[in-house]
């Protein structure tokens, strides 16, 4: 049974087409592999047997009658920020308490139509709040990687620590995530999986519990780059129910695998050599640049110099955004309540009660900076400063820069309940600075595992592209994959 | 610019969040040193840059102001913690 567990999307895909193989078979697999792991990784806050097993039932039906859809019987995790019908969706955060969405987020439905099976819900930072995972209602996540000749427990990135957890210790065969300053890259890049935030506008975001609207986008997590498109065309659509869906065909992002680089060039910033960058991070990313050239692509250095600002702008937008959409959450239509001497006093105990820590500080942060006298000092002026940062990618892709690489993130897992991040969360913000300009611009961005580090720990790159051209991304990205190799846990579960 | 405790208390009682004494301390510090993270913003030219209002340059997709879905009230509370004949209940706001 374990076996099965192992195969990618794309494998799983043939071998249930050929029915050597039923969807039934797989996703008790998987459910096997859940039951098991769980305890150890908590990467799913609820498991959904019965309904994964109709599911299934259903895909095989569907496969004999030759009428299998692009995803038929492949068994998925989803993050817990996703609507789901009926299903357990509280965005991991107690002021969500019991809510079940009587309808379906556009992304999870896309996925359903085209034959998908859901296993269950997937842990994550609170709101999606954070870097490690760790501000989750339901505890951690524990990274299925652990540092050579160590037993030390490290967090898996976040904010979709648990899809990319469960995505690395096979208890997916892939996992949809978000992504609003880094909280797909940083995670993938944390456990050696693939992940892409596309470009804004391109996954809907309806239904999916909202943080920070001008940033969140939807987007895969998967164990290769063939799986990681698979999983996006059919994640990806335009939806009349989100006014930034951009209406655009959704192409066939795995026909775009094994191109040529010939004529590409790769952009290498400048700006992005930070101060204290690790050796190893360096030369991780000298390979890539060599891996590239030998498949035919131009190096170019670039230089986008409002990278330092993208950070700090972010902690402004993201918390004012996050303040103004999280103050539906005042226990009158769903989740927690905890009763008052008035109305007043139920909403501040309702939200006290409800909030975790991160939280509380970034609605906080975000009420203050959008508070009158603040507004255009602190919102204004890192809205303008914004701007910046997006013009900086125009005009390095204006000179005829194809794609981008940097490192995907400062430093390899770091160690759960890690004493010096927690004193001071700026310095957790800034495992995001490399992949935050990203969500700031509102461009396509992929991580992609390239190495291990000196403790044995996954490393990786990110590929950033134009507006819409996620099939340069796929098609870099899989040029590092093949050099690379893939990379896999030891298995300690 | 720092926050001090007073702020902290006016912005906490501004976002409904009913923080005690020690938690209202607490983030004194914690904002005051995410707010010195972001001073650097000040040191940007931006005279004459627009602020980002759109992140893809497209007009805002709009349809008629027409009635497209409904009938669904015991689905819209079904999740809430108080209800009752598909109205909300909330404490008494009038006195």
């Amino acid at each position: 049974m374990t076996e099965l567990t192992r195969l990618t999307i794309a494998e799983a895909r043939a071998k249930l087409s050929a029915k050597e193989i039923s969807a039934v078979e797989l996703t008790d697999a998987y459910l096997s592999a859940i039951e098991a792991a769980n305890p150890a990784i908590n990467a799913y806050v609820t498991v959904m047997p019965d309904k994964a097993r109709d599911m299934a039932k259903a895909s095989d039906a569907r496969i004999a009658a030759g009428k299998a859809g692009a995803l038929e019987g492949i068994p998925l995790g989803i993050k817990d920020l996703f609507a789901t019908h009926d299903v357990h969706t509280q965005a991991c955060s107690h002021i969500l308490d019991g809510f079940k969405p009587k309808y379906e987020s556009t992304v999870t439905q896309n996925l359903w139509d085209d034959g998908a099976v859901m296993l269950g819900k997937l842990n994550m930072d609170e709101f999606a709040m954070g870097s490690s995972n760790e501000s989750s209602y339901y505890g951690p996540v524990i990274n299925p990687w652990k540092a050579e000749g160590s037993n030390q427990d490290l967090v898996p990135g976040g904010s979709s620590g648990g899809s990319a957890a469960a995505v690395a210790a096979q208890l997916c065969a892939g996992a949809t995530a978000t992504d609003t300053g880094g909280s797909i890259r940083q995670p993938a890049a944390f456990t050696g999986t693939v992940g892409i935030k596309p470009t804004y506008g391109r996954c809907s975001r309806w239904g999916i519990v909202a943080f920070a609207s001008s940033l969140d986008q939807a987007g895969p997590i998967a164990r290769d780059v063939r799986d990681c498109a698979i999983l996006l065309k059919s994640m990806a659509s335009v939806d009349i129910k989100d006014t930034t869906s951009v209406d655009l065909p959704v192409p066939d992002y795995e026909a775009a695998l094994g191109g040529s680089l010939k004529g590409m060039k790769i952009g290498i910033p400048t700006e992005y050599r930070v101060d204290g960058m690790p050796e190893e991070i360096e030369k991780l990313w000298a390979q890539g640049m060599e891996w590239l050239k030998d498949a035919g692509a131009e190096i170019v250095n670039i230089s986008l110099p409002h990278t330092k600002y993208a950070l700090p702008a972010y902690y402004i937008v993201a918390p004012a955004e996050a303040s103004s959409n999280l103050a539906r959450y005042d226990g009158v239509r769903y989740g927690l309540r905890v009763d008052g001497k008035d109305i007043v006093d139920m909403y501040e105990k309702t939200r006290a009660a409800g909030f975790g820590k991160e939280v509380k500080r970034r609605i906080m942060i975000g009420t203050y900076v959008l508070s009158a006298g603040y507004y255009d000092a602190y919102y204004l002026q890192a809205q303008k400063v914004r701007t910046l940062i997006k013009r900086d990618f125009e005009i390095a892709f204006a000179n005829g820069v194809d794609a981008i690489l940097t490192p995907a993130t400062p430093s390899s897992a770091f160690g759960i309940a890690d004493e010096d991040l927690a004193s001071d969360p700026v310095k957790m913000y800034l495992n995001d600075i490399f992949t935050v300009t990203v969500n700031m611009a509102g461009l396509p961005g992929m991580s992609v595992p390239a190495g291990l580090d000196h403790k044995g720990l996954p490393l990786g790159l990110q590929l950033i592209g134009k507006p819409f051209e996620e099939e340069t991304l796929f098609k870099t990205a899989h040029v590092i994959e093949q050099a690379a190799g893939r990379f896999s846990p030891k298995k300690w579960w | 610019m720092s926050v001090d405790l007073a702020t902290v208390k006016r912005v906490a009682r501004l976002a409904r969040i009913a923080v005690s004494e020690d938690e209202a301390q607490r983030m004194v510090g914690e904002l005051n040193g995410i707010l010195g993270f972001v001073e650097q913003l000040g040191e940007v030219d931006v005279s004459s840059v627009e602020p980002m209002t759109s992140v893809t340059p497209m007009a805002m997709r709009k349809r008629q102001d027409t009635v497209t879905d409904g009938n669904k009230a015991a689905d819209v509370v079904a999740n809430a913690p108080a209800t009752t004949e598909n109205f909300f209940m909330v404490p008494k706001v009038v006195e």
